[in-house]
């Protein structure tokens, strides 16, 4: 407590005629920390492999600097550098989508993994891939989005109920989950074996095989979403102290929670269009970054942001080191870290 | 007499349809402290929400300076009536100053998120609540009192002339709920606030009420000064409950004392 008497304002505020804003103290502090770390892991990332790279030489080949080989261009920038980036892309946008939903329904356990919403998203690309084969890579993310949105809607009629009931929603999720995993499976019985073993890959949750085209498909997703978000954090602090307050506050509920629902369906619904159904981060990320900066959205968007990129490329990393050269999905090592630890949040909630 | 704070004409509230309080006719006098009472379940929530626009009414109207409420953007609403609902909890390790600051959303938009205004004024609420010594405490770290006058803080922060409360003293021991109904009564006499608040707890709701609402079933039984208000027959008739209502001597205000069984020695 003497600690916090010290610094006797724990906000950094910003101030001009027109512009005023707060933040937590720590959020810089934090965001530079997991943005090192993760940068880190991005050069390991990229140097691992069948042809490793020395961590110096990834950076000056991807700064464009020469390096002792003309082979690391390519290796470092066509076959590597997507792959880390679509890992980091991902990890962000679940993060957000998970912390919105967190923050909306008050509601610890939520995430689009655990309500369906992923499974929705899931089930629509796989249809396309199948279904379409010849489809192009930028329409996955509209048909995972339109899945997700189909999903999200169905929750909100069943079971949302004030979002505090968080087993119900839980539990409705689970069965959307279940449904839309089945139909995945009819599609996939059904489809071209070729379209169905990159189906098969995808499905777990992996960014194997990424280009720049999937990088290209989903940077405007994560960028328009992601930043929308970031406008709306003041109306998911009005939200999270609960319907009753947030509208007595003098917010549109109604109209602000479909905004929110809507930036978190489309981070959800392409982030599995891209990488496909990498669970828990949109879970763990939000109570990470909590514990670092605390629960105002303005610090705590951006820090579960950045944890959640952090955790995919870690994942990602972790999976291609742990039985090398054999690759583990990072959607795999996600649910080995993730799963305990929602147990523990249900453990927990119970009390 | 004073223009009242707000009026409620044929007011119908109902939860999925089905009706709690019907063409309800109300007014609550500006600048006084209104107590709401009666029995769970006799609407006095669902009024309180109705008048706070939290509940869009089926039918008629809830008037705020003569204009109807739902008229009325709902920020520039939230600028001269607060409301604090029964029983709110905080999000986990949200600090008193970040509850308090959540009072000024009203005054904010998407380029002036924190003036200098929202801070004195969070300052003002922290100082009048006694709490700057707690400001940078998690909300779920409080007592129960400390927590009572963090959410009273933040109301006080959006700086509203209209202060409608839920149960404010609820879940609280005795000296909390009085340090709490003391903090309002001086809000009331200091800054001439209106305040409307349900209690239970009848001898306070007739020692700080200057206005008193008995609510049964939806509707008004009674209302009026406590004196004249709180008698023998409306307790028994709205609250089924056989009393004495003597002289309380410390204020003097009406004392309602129950009987029960055990005087009585019927088992």
């Amino acid at each position: 407590m003497q600690k916090t008497k010290s610094s006797p304002f724990p906000w950094l505020v910003l101030r001009t005629q027109v512009l005023s804003a707060r933040l937590d103290r720590r959020v810089p502090k934090v965001l530079l920390a997991i943005g090192m770390v993760t940068l880190a892991a991005m050069v390991w990332s990229v140097g691992q492999g069948e042809y490793p790279v020395p961590p110096l030489d990834v950076v000056r080949t991807v700064l464009g600097l020469p390096t002792a080989t003309s082979d690391y261009g390519f290796i470092v920038n066509t076959l590597r550098l997507p792959r880390t980036l679509v890992a980091w892309g991902v990890g962000m946008a679940l993060a957000i989508a998970g912390t919105i939903t967190q923050g909306m329904s008050r509601n610890p356990i939520a995430a689009p993994s655990i309500i369906g919403v992923n499974a929705g998203a899931s089930l629509a690309a796989v249809s396309l891939i199948v279904v379409f084969p010849g489809v192009p890579i930028a329409f996955l993310p509209f048909a995972a989005f339109m899945g997700a949105l189909t999903v999200a809607v169905l929750i909100y009629l069943l079971a949302w109920n004030g979002g505090t009931s968080p087993v119900r929603l839980i539990l409705v999720g689970v069965g959307f989950s279940l449904v839309a995993g089945a139909l995945t499976n009819l599609m996939v019985t059904f489809g071209n074996i070729y379209d169905v073993s990159q189906a098969l890959v995808w499905l777990i949750g992996s960014v194997y095989g990424r280009s720049w085209a999937q990088v290209l498909a989903f940077a405007p997703w994560l960028i328009v979403f992601g930043l929308f978000s970031l406008v709306l954090s003041r109306e998911l602090n009005a939200l999270q102290m609960g319907d009753d307050l947030a509208r007595s506050l003098g917010s549109r509920l109604e109209w602000q929670r479909g905004l929110l629902s809507f930036s978190a369906v489309a981070l959800a619904g392409s982030a599995v269009a891209t990488a496909g159904g990498i669970g828990f981060v949109g879970l763990m990320a939000p109570h990470i970054a909590r514990q670092l900066v605390g629960p105002s959205h303005e610090g705590l968007l951006p820090t579960a942001a950045l944890t959640g990129g952090m955790v995919v490329v870690v994942a990602d990393l972790i999976g291609r080191l742990l039985f090398a050269p054999i690759e583990l999905p990072c959607g795999i090592i996600t649910a080995v870290v993730g799963a305990p630890y929602f147990l523990y949040l249900l453990i927990r909630d119970r009390k | 007499m004073i223009d009242p704070a707000l009026t409620a004409r044929k007011l119908t509230l109902a939860y999925d349809s089905k009706p709690i309080i019907e063409g309800l006719d109300l007014a609550i006098p500006a600048g006084k402290i209104t107590v709401l009472v009666g029995p769970n379940g006799c609407g006095k929530s669902t009024l309180l929400k109705g008048l706070g626009r939290l509940l869009k009414p089926q039918q008629g109207f809830v008037y705020l300076d003569s204009t109807s409420i739902f008229k009325l953007p709902t920020k520039t609403v939230a600028k001269q009536l607060g409301l604090l609902p029964q029983g709110p909890t905080a999000p986990e390790g949200l600090t008193v100053r970040e509850l308090v600051a959540q009072g000024r959303y009203p005054y904010q938009n998407w380029l002036q998120q924190w003036s200098e205004e929202d801070e004195k004024e969070v300052e003002t609420a922290l100082t009048i609540t006694e709490l700057q010594a707690f400001a940078e405490r998690p909300v779920d770290s409080l007592s129960g009192g400390q927590r009572q006058r963090a959410w009273i803080a933040m109301t006080l922060a959006q700086n509203t002339q209209i202060l409608l409360l839920d149960e404010p003293t609820t879940f609280l021991d005795l000296a909390h709920q009085i340090e709490v109904l003391d903090l309002l009564y001086d809000l009331n006499q200091k800054e001439g606030r209106t305040i409307v608040m349900v209690l239970h707890e009848l001898n306070q709701a007739c020692r700080y009420g200057d206005h008193l609402i008995a609510m049964k079933d939806g509707d008004v039984y009674a209302q009026g000064k406590p004196d004249t208000v709180m008698t023998k027959t409306l307790v028994q008739e709205v609250f089924g409950l056989e009393c004495r209502i003597v002289d309380d001597p410390v204020a003097g205000t009406p004392l309602c004392i129950p009987v029960g069984r055990k005087v009585l020695g019927i088992v």
